[in-house]
C-alpha cells in the first residue's frame, strides 16, 4: 500500500515539475520508481492482489496475480507475455499497444492526448485500444483482461503493395 | 513428431548471421534468442558503430524513442550473440561466403539513400537530400561534411512526411534547445549561424494525405517563437468530410483545422520564424543562378482526382508557380541500395520476399537467405512496424531451422574472419566492447558540451577509439 502511494506522490510531483515546463517544449522525465524492478515484487497482503488476465496474439490466456500500483507492461514482462516497451514507457513507441475489454475501459484514467497521439501510429488500432504502459493496476481493474494485438500480421509481407501517390 | 522436427537443433548449433545492425536485426535477434535455446548470431555491421537509424535517423531531440537502445544492448550482451562492426557486405565480405559459412543469413540493412525527383537542375548547389541533412546532425560518418549554406532566409522541403517535419523542426527549433540534445557540435555551430526564417513544407496532395503523423505535427505546432502559417484556401471542403474520416486521420486533420482557424489570429512578432505548409503542388523544375546556386522552384499546380479521400491521386494542370528560396531540401522517401551482387530486387525497390523468405531459385547446399525491415518492407513506418516485421521473420527463421533435416556444422565468423585478415591484414573489425568503447567516449566527451553525448564522426577515430 506504501509503495503505491510512493508512486501516486512520485507520478503527482512529476506531473507537477511538468506544468512548469512550457508544454510546447515538455522534456521527459523518467520516473526513477518505474522500471519495473516493482513489478517483480509479490502482493504483501490479499487486499493488495489484483488479479488480471493477458490474452496473446493466438487467444492464448495467461491468468496473472498483480497487485495495487503494477504496471501492466512490466508485469507483463515479469510473467513472459509478449508485450514490447521499446521505449521504457516514456510515451515515445507504441509497442506496448493493447485492447482492453471495455467494461474496464471506463475504469481508467482517461488516455492523455499524448497516448492518444500515439496510438493513432499503431496498426489495428480499435476504440478499446491502450498503451500498457499507461495503465496502472488499481482495485477496480479485479478481473482486467488485456488482449494483445495481431500486429505480427505484415501488410507488406502478405503482398500489399503500397498505393503510389 | 515434434521431437523429430527437434533433433537436428539438438545435434548442432544453428549459426544465423544477422547483416545491419539497427531496430529489425535486434528486434530478429530478440526473438531468435528467445525461441531457440542454442541458436548462435553474429551481426555484422557497416560501420563501426551499432542500432542504425536509432542513432543515425532519430532526431536529436527524441532521446526517449532511442530508449530501446538498451533493449538491443541486452540481446548483445547475451554470450551467444556477437556484434562485429566495420564489415561492409559486398566489400569486406560476400553474400555467398556468408550463405556458405552459416545456416541462415538475415539481411536487415535498410535502405540508405534517399529518392530523386529526376527533374532538371537537380543536382544545383543547396539542393539538400534530408537524408544528408538528418546524417549530418545526427553525426553519421557519410555525411559529417555536408555542404549546406543557411545564409539565405526563405527554404523549402519537398514533402510532407516525419523526416520532412524532423527537418524542419530541427532548422526552427531555437538553438538553445538543441543544445541540451546530442546533436552534433559542427551542425550547432552551422545552425546557430542560420538565417533561415521562412520555411515552406511542400506537398502534392492535399492536407488529407500527408504522411507526417499528429505527434510530430504537434511538436511543430508548439515550437516556441515559431508561427504555423497555413493557407485557407488549401482547406477547402476538408471540414465538411473529416466527420467520416478513420481515428488517425481525423485527430490529425482536427489538429490542422484548428491551428487554421488559429493561425487568422495570430501576429507574427519581429525575429519570429514562419512555417508554411503548402499543398497541391509539385517540383517541375529548379530554377539557378549563373553560379549554379538554387534560387526557386517551379512548381505544377495539382488537382486531386478519386473517390478514396485519403489515398486520391494528384493530376497536373496547366498553372505554373514560382517559389522563390535559396535552400531546398528533398524529403520524398528512401530507398535500398542493392550492396552485393547476389540480393534480388523487385520494381519497388525491395526484396522480393515472403514472409521474410528471399524469393530465389532454389539453391539447397547454401544458407537460405531472409531479408526483414525496411529493406523488405519498403522504407515506411514506425518502429513499432519494423518490429512486428522482424519478428515476423525471426519465426519464419525459426520454422525452417526446426524443419531443416541436415542441418551441419557451419564455420560461422571464423570462416569470414579468416578470409578478411586474407585480403587486408589490417582490417579493424569492432566487437561489442569496442563499441562500448566508442560509447563511453562519446558520453564523456558530451560531458564537456553539456549534452548527453557527442558523437564521433570520423571511422577512423571510431577505429582508434576501438582498439585502443
Amino acid at each position: 500500500m506504501f509503495r503505491h502511494l510512493k508512486t501516486r506522490v512520485v507520478t503527482q510531483t512529476l506531473r507537477l515539475i511538468q506544468s512548469f515546463i512550457p508544454k510546447d517544449r515538455q522534456i521527459h522525465v523518467t520516473l526513477g520508481l518505474k522500471h519495473g524492478e516493482f513489478e517483480w515484487q509479490d502482493p504483501k497482503s490479499e487486499e493488495e492482489v489484483v488479479n488480471i488476465t493477458y490474452i496473446d496474439k493466438d487467444g492464448n490466456k495467461t491468468k496473472v496475480r498483480g497487485k495495487v500500483g503494477d504496471n501492466v507492461l512490466y508485469l507483463a514482462h515479469r510473467y513472459g507475455i509478449e508485450m514490447e516497451g521499446a521505449c521504457e514507457a516514456s510515451l515515445a513507441c507504441t509497442t506496448c499497444h493493447v485492447y482492453v475489454r471495455q467494461e474496464f475501459l471506463d475504469k481508467l484514467p482517461p488516455s492523455e492526448e499524448k497516448e492518444d497521439d500515439l496510438l493513432d501510429m499503431a496498426p489495428f488500432l480499435k476504440e478499446n485500444s491502450r498503451l500498457g504502459c499507461q495503465i496502472v493496476l488499481t482495485k477496480e481493474l479485479e478481473g482486467l483482461e488485456l488482449q494483445l494485438p495481431k500486429a505480427t500480421r505484415n501488410f507488406y509481407v502478405d503482398g500489399h503493395k503500397p498505393a503510389p501517390h | 513428431m515434434i521431437t523429430r522436427l527437434y533433433c537436428s537443433l539438438d545435434n548442432v548449433v544453428p549459426r544465423v548471421c544477422i547483416v545491419g545492425s539497427g531496430p529489425a536485426g535486434f528486434y530478429a535477434a530478440m526473438h531468435l534468442c528467445k525461441k531457440i535455446e542454442n541458436v548462435h548470431i553474429d551481426i555484422l555491421e557497416k560501420l563501426p558503430v551499432p542500432f542504425g537509424l536509432v542513432r543515425y535517423g532519430v532526431a536529436p531531440d527524441h532521446p526517449e524513442v532511442k530508449n530501446v537502445i538498451n533493449q538491443f544492448t541486452k540481446v548483445a550482451n547475451k554470450p551467444n550473440v556477437n556484434f562485429y562492426g566495420n564489415i561492409a557486405l559486398g566489400k569486406d565480405v560476400g553474400l555467398l561466403q556468408l550463405r556458405q559459412n552459416y545456416d541462415a543469413v538475415l539481411l536487415t540493412y535498410g535502405a540508405e539513400e534517399d529518392k530523386t525527383l529526376g527533374i532538371e537542375n537537380e543536382e544545383a548547389y543547396n539542393i539538400v537530400a534530408a537524408r544528408n541533412f538528418v546524417g549530418w546532425y545526427n553525426g553519421h560518418p557519410r555525411d559529417k561534411d555536408l555542404k549546406i549554406d543557411l545564409s539565405g532566409t526563405t527554404a523549402a522541403i519537398l514533402g510532407q512526411g516525419n523526416v520532412a517535419l524532423d527537418v524542419a523542426r530541427i532548422l526552427l527549433t531555437p538553438i538553445d534547445i538543441l543544445r541540451k540534445t546530442d546533436i552534433t557540435e559542427h551542425a550547432l555551430a552551422a545552425l546557430a549561424d542560420s538565417k533561415v526564417k521562412e520555411l515552406y513544407l511542400v506537398g502534392r496532395r492535399g492536407p488529407l494525405q500527408v504522411a507526417f503523423t499528429i505527434k510530430e505535427l504537434r511538436e511543430q505546432l508548439n515550437l516556441p517563437n515559431c508561427k504555423t502559417v497555413w493557407r485557407e484556401q488549401d482547406f477547402e471542403g476538408v471540414s465538411s468530410v473529416v466527420s467520416n474520416l478513420g481515428r488517425p486521420r481525423k485527430r490529425l486533420t482536427e489538429l490542422m483545422l484548428k491551428a487554421l482557424s488559429e493561425s487568422s489570429k495570430i501576429n507574427i512578432m519581429p525575429g519570429d520564424k514562419c512555417f508554411k505548409p503548402l499543398f497541391f503542388r509539385s517540383p517541375n523544375k529548379f530554377l539557378t543562378d549563373n553560379m549554379n546556386h538554387v534560387t526557386g522552384i517551379e512548381l505544377t499546380c495539382n488537382r486531386l482526382e478519386g473517390d478514396n479521400l485519403e489515398h486520391q491521386k494528384c493530376i497536373a494542370t496547366d498553372e505554373k508557380e514560382v517559389l522563390d528560396c535559396s535552400l531546398v531540401f528533398r524529403s520524398i522517401g528512401y530507398t535500398s541500395v542493392k550492396v552485393d551482387k547476389d540480393i534480388i530486387f523487385d520494381t519497388n525497390g525491395f526484396v522480393t520476399n515472403d514472409k521474410g523468405r528471399v524469393i530465389e531459385d532454389n539453391v539447397s547446399s547454401l544458407a537460405k537467405l531472409y531479408v526483414a525491415g525496411w529493406l523488405g518492407t519498403g522504407p515506411a513506418g514506425v518502429i513499432l512496424h519494423t518490429m512486428s516485421n522482424a519478428f515476423l521473420v525471426a519465426k519464419t527463421i525459426c520454422e525452417d531451422l526446426k524443419n531443416c533435416k541436415n542441418l551441419s556444422s557451419k564455420g560461422g565468423f571464423e570462416e569470414v574472419r579468416k578470409f578478411l585478415s586474407k585480403s587486408n591484414q589490417n582490417h579493424i573489425i569492432v566487437d561489442w566492447n569496442g563499441w562500448k568503447k566508442i560509447d563511453n567516449y562519446e558520453v564523456e566527451l558530451g560531458k564537456k558540451y553539456g549534452k548527453p553525448r557527442e558523437k564521433i564522426c570520423s571511422i577512423s577515430k571510431m577505429l582508434e577509439i576501438a582498439s585502443s
